[in-house]
């Protein structure tokens, strides 16, 4: 039984049967009776004073149930949408925050930052209401180019030369002397574009509010509802946290895009107290261009300094990143402590130096994306450890080689601040280097070229940080939560089990992949296991989905919460068996005890524990249910090496991947099925980055690419099918051994994407997305 | 204004205003919340059903055009117990992650397997898809998923 649905199956999802039949039930799938409908009106230009507005023929509206503006939240004590993770500049002054009104009170600062609500009994009337509110707007020159943007206007008055920090990381003295000895220097300007999160699934919010308990209830589509009730209660204002209740049903999609605590969900949950009625929004998905925080967005130079034969010496990066006009919930945390730690990438190199501008504009807010600040780490570092392979007239896989961290260097301590725990980079390239034939690229390019085609191969061998995180790591370096997970496993009088987990599943496949750990270990069927998630009124207080957490921190918290029911399971066995505690084990779903045929099932001991009859109750409590918090020693640290190989027409700027070979090392595998998938979405995005997604702003602050007709998703016709594979070394600090796949393929792709594309035309570089307009201008030798 | 429309076999009578669009009779006012709108510009396909036999994006049919029509939604396919070939191959083969997009992805690859014969192969099941966006699996899986229906569709 646990061998075909236990640890390392390729299970088929127990999610499935609701998502394939329709029965999902995502939050715009709820409503209550009495519901009344929220519209955003949102500013139309990037920055502009609200001199008045008036909302009298917007409240008279037909079926406009009322109106409520940004003073209306402040003057009932509403608060700022925080940002929960404090940088340290040079210096040592912490950023410096502007205001965040979750509703705007006097000035707009991007185009679709909300600046009124107004609640209709239909949707349409809420529309009308809308369109009926008189705003005048005073525009003022919006600031959008990032690199300039440290000397432009001044956007909020706290915050000179529009800066919230200047963060730096690594030994500059020591990086310093490394280039002054360096035989070769190799640079680059890259920038890495603004991409646009779209999970498919809109964002929503249902907000309820239950006068007689005096309680609220918010179903909203968060990847950490959790989060969502401490900001609301804590920041905000809303509500004590004990009397708000935060629901994520299913949720279509986050990439984190979901993490964060939005000005429409905090509108909506205190709309719904003020009118004692229920309020509901849903965002169009234009709405979604303009206000889910976009990703990446970094103006990039790089130097990477070398000896002679091609060993690395020294790595510098001084990066300027876009925050958009506020600071998002982690916004700050995205630049820095995920990305410049993971400088060193796989490499020994031995001096690194980076650092980091955060500068604000009148754009959207930027956040964490699929992969947060490690993408852009490894564009960085796989970007120009293939331009120094070229520069130097090197094999780009053995100039990798060369410098790879090796097995026997673990735990591996980087310039950077981070402890690799494990690691085998030389065993993942090879695999990969096969998958892809490397040896017959020759060749094929050849047939190509015969065919007037351009061919090229790239290389990217990421690493990435994971499993977030060390509590006290994280609240050293500013982070304003802890980021320890919890679980809880209850097993029922029957002997199936329940278990609760605080990760959140928006596509992850919690419900399978928890249940065969359960399986795994207790011996239960898998189909008697059910997971439960996205409820702060089911769960304590978790942290939630994004970074890759979910099994290695999540299924951690599982495994110490199920080891506890083991414990206790053979003290229940050893006083119905009349053994000691100590003679007991457990093993295949039975207490057995040492050296005898005396045994018990798990179903036995679990009726025992709800049925106390023969109990030890004067020494044991009753019952079978535990309850675990798994902070991690340290971050996990996925890796792997990602091959790309292109064809490119010089006549049409087109792309075509021919391949793409993806070897990953995540180390143990509960579900390949469900890893392989994880990884093709990855690829996909990072992949979109690479070839075809870009968030465009106009020099006035107007989104180009607010919408699907604009911003171009990879569709099934863009994409090639992958090949995906895996090496193992086990996580040395986790009691699965395992790392985390969520994110590796949106991290490892897009260098090796791009390495391919500027192999094939013989360029130093193209800029992504690396269309066939941008491709063609390259392939005819200009920009 | 007043329509008949027949939706998974059941015969309805709703009272809409004209602007109304098929994908909100559908959602709204039958309880068929399987449809899922994802986009304004007719671009995500999440809302694919099926009017007299094509696909159909339902965010694009107004709720008059599909009067007197025969309409099928995810929910008139199968059951979880009697899977249609199309919803079992997607389970087999792991091509949903989320399953926002799954309806629409669904109800458009049997239009595109019922109306190509047996004739599809990986190039063609790609382009046949390209007017539904998934974000999760990366279409990998879904290709997989299309190709072995293809075979159960012709064998059942």
């Amino acid at each position: 039984m646990a061998s075909e649905t236990g640890i390392g199956a390729s299970v088929l999802r127990k999610e499935d049967a609701r998502f394939i039949t329709g029965a999902g039930r995502y939050t715009d799938d709820l409503g209550q009776h009495g519901q009344t409908y929220a519209v955003f009106a949102r500013s139309p230009h990037a920055r502009a004073k609200i001199g008045s507005l008036d909302t009298a023929a917007a409240a008279a509206t037909d079926g406009v149930v009322a109106v409520f503006t940004g003073a209306d939240l402040q003057a009932d004590g509403i608060g700022d949408l925080p940002c929960g993770w404090t940088v340290h500049s040079k210096d040592g002054e912490p950023m410096v925050v502007p205001p965040h009104p979750p509703i705007a009170v006097d000035r707009v600062n991007y185009v679709g930052e909300p600046y009124a609500v107004v609640i209709g009994e239909t949707l349409e009337a809420a529309k009308n209401g809308a369109e009926a509110l008189v705003a005048d707007f005073e525009e003022l020159p919006a600031v959008v180019d990032l690199a300039s943007a440290a000397s432009a206007d001044q956007i909020h008055e706290n915050v000179p030369n529009n800066q919230t920090y200047d963060w730096e990381l690594g030994d500059k003295a020591a990086t310093d002397e490394a280039f002054a000895k360096a035989a070769h220097v190799t640079s680059i300007d890259i920038v890495n574009n603004r991409l646009i999160p779209n999970a498919i699934e809109p964002r929503a919010a249902l907000g309820e509010y239950d006068a007689a308990a005096g309680t609220y209830t918010l179903h909203t589509t968060s990847q950490n509802p959790h989060l969502e009730r401490l900001v609301l209660a804590a920041f905000v204002n809303v509500a004590p946290e004990a009397r708000l209740r935060v629901i994520s049903p299913d949720v279509g999609g986050g990439f984190g895009s979901k993490i964060f605590v939005y000005a429409e969900e905090t509108a909506v949950i205190w709309v719904a107290g003020k009118l004692r009625r229920p309020v509901k929004w849903r965002a169009e998905r234009s709405e979604s261009f303009l206000s889910d925080a976009h990703g990446r967005d970094h103006v990039t130079h790089a130097e990477l300094a070398l000896d002679g034969d091609g060993t690395f010496l020294g790595l510098r990066v001084k990066t300027i990143a876009n925050m958009g006009a506020y600071l998002s919930t982690f916004a700050s945390s995205v630049p820095t402590y995920l990305y410049g730690t993971l400088m060193a990438g796989q490499y020994k190199t031995p001096a690194i130096y980076v650092e980091v501008q955060s500068l604000f504009t009148n754009t959207a807010p930027v956040d964490a994306y699929r992969g947060a600040g490690r993408p852009e780490a490894t564009y960085v570092v796989e970007r120009i450890v293939e331009t120094a392979a070229r520069e130097l007239g090197m094999d780009p896989a053995e100039l990798r080689r060369r410098n790879f961290i090796e097995p026997g260097d673990f735990p591996y301590e980087t310039p950077v601040a981070l402890t690799y725990d494990t690691g085998d980079y030389e065993a993942s390239l090879a695999k990969a280097l096969d998958h892809a034939d490397y040896a017959g690229f020759a060749a094929r390019k050849a047939a190509s070229e015969a065919a007037g085609m351009k061919r090229g191969i790239g290389f990217s061998c990421y690493i990435e940080a994971c499993g977030l995180a060390p509590s006290q790591v994280a609240i050293s370096l500013g982070a304003g939560v802890g980021l320890f997970e919890v679980g809880e496993v209850r097993v029922d009088v029957t002997g199936s089990v329940t278990v609760v987990t605080g990760s959140h599943s928006h596509g992850q496949s919690h419900e399978t992949t928890f249940a065969q750990i359960i399986s795994d270990k207790l011996g239960v069927p898998f189909e008697n296991v059910t997971v439960l998630h996205g409820d702060t009124g089911r769960s304590d207080y978790a942290l939630g989905t994004y970074g890759s957490r979910s099994l290695a921190v999540g299924g951690s918290a599982i495994i110490k919460a199920t080891d506890k029911i083991i414990a206790k399971g053979c003290k229940i066995a050893a006083h119905m068996l009349e053994a000691d505690a100590e003679q007991v084990s457990f093993e295949d779903g039975s207490f057995t005890v040492a050296d005898s045929n005396q045994s018990l099932t798990f179903g036995e001991v679990a009726f025992s524990a709800y049925v106390p009859n023969n109990y030890p109750l004067e020494e044991l409590e009753p019952g079978l249910s535990e309850k675990a918090f798994y902070d991690p020693p340290n971050f996990t640290y996925p890796a792997g090496a990602h091959i790309c190989e292109v064809e490119v027409d010089p006549d049409t700027g087109v792309v075509r991947i021919d391949r793409f070979v993806a070897v990953d090392d995540f180390g143990h595998v509960v579900n390949p099925m469900i890893v392989e998938g994880q990884v093709h979405g990855g690829l996909a995005q990072g992949i979109g980055q690479a070839l075809l997604e870009h968030g465009v702003y106009d020099d006035t602050g107007q989104l180009l690419s607010g919408s699907y007709m604009d911003y171009t998703m990879p569709r099934a016709d863009d994409l090639p099918s992958f090949t995906v594979d895996t090496t193992v070394t086990p996580c040395t600090h986790n009691p699965l051994g395992v790392k985390g796949c969520g994110e590796a393929g949106a991290i490892g792709s897009t260098a090796a994407v791009m390495n391919a594309v500027t192999d094939a035309l013989g360029v130093a570089s193209v800029p992504m997305p690396a269309t066939p307009e941008t491709v063609w201008r390259a392939a005819q030798g200009g920009e | 204004m007043e329509i008949s429309i027949t939706v998974n076999g059941a015969a309805h009578q709703v009272d809409v205003p004209a602007n109304t669009l098929l994908v909100e009779v559908l959602r709204e006012r039958l309880g068929l919340t399987g449809t899922h709108v994802g986009c304004d510009t007719s671009q995500c396909g999440a809302c694919v059903v099926h009017m007299d036999g094509d696909a159909v994006k339902s965010c694009t049919v107004l709720a008059g055009q599909a009067a007197g029509a025969e309409v099928t939604t995810i929910e008139g396919i199968g059951t979880p117990d009697d899977l249609h070939p199309m919803q079992a191959a997607f389970r087999q083969n792991h091509a949903l992650q989320c399953g926002f997009c799954t309806p629409g992805m669904i109800m458009s690859a049997i239009d595109l397997v019922q109306k190509n014969d047996g004739d599809l192969d990986e190039a063609a099941v790609r382009d046949g898809l390209e007017g539904n966006l998934c974000r999760c699996t990366g279409y990998h899986n879904i290709v997989k998923a299309v190709l072995d229906a293809q075979q159960s569709m012709a064998a059942g």
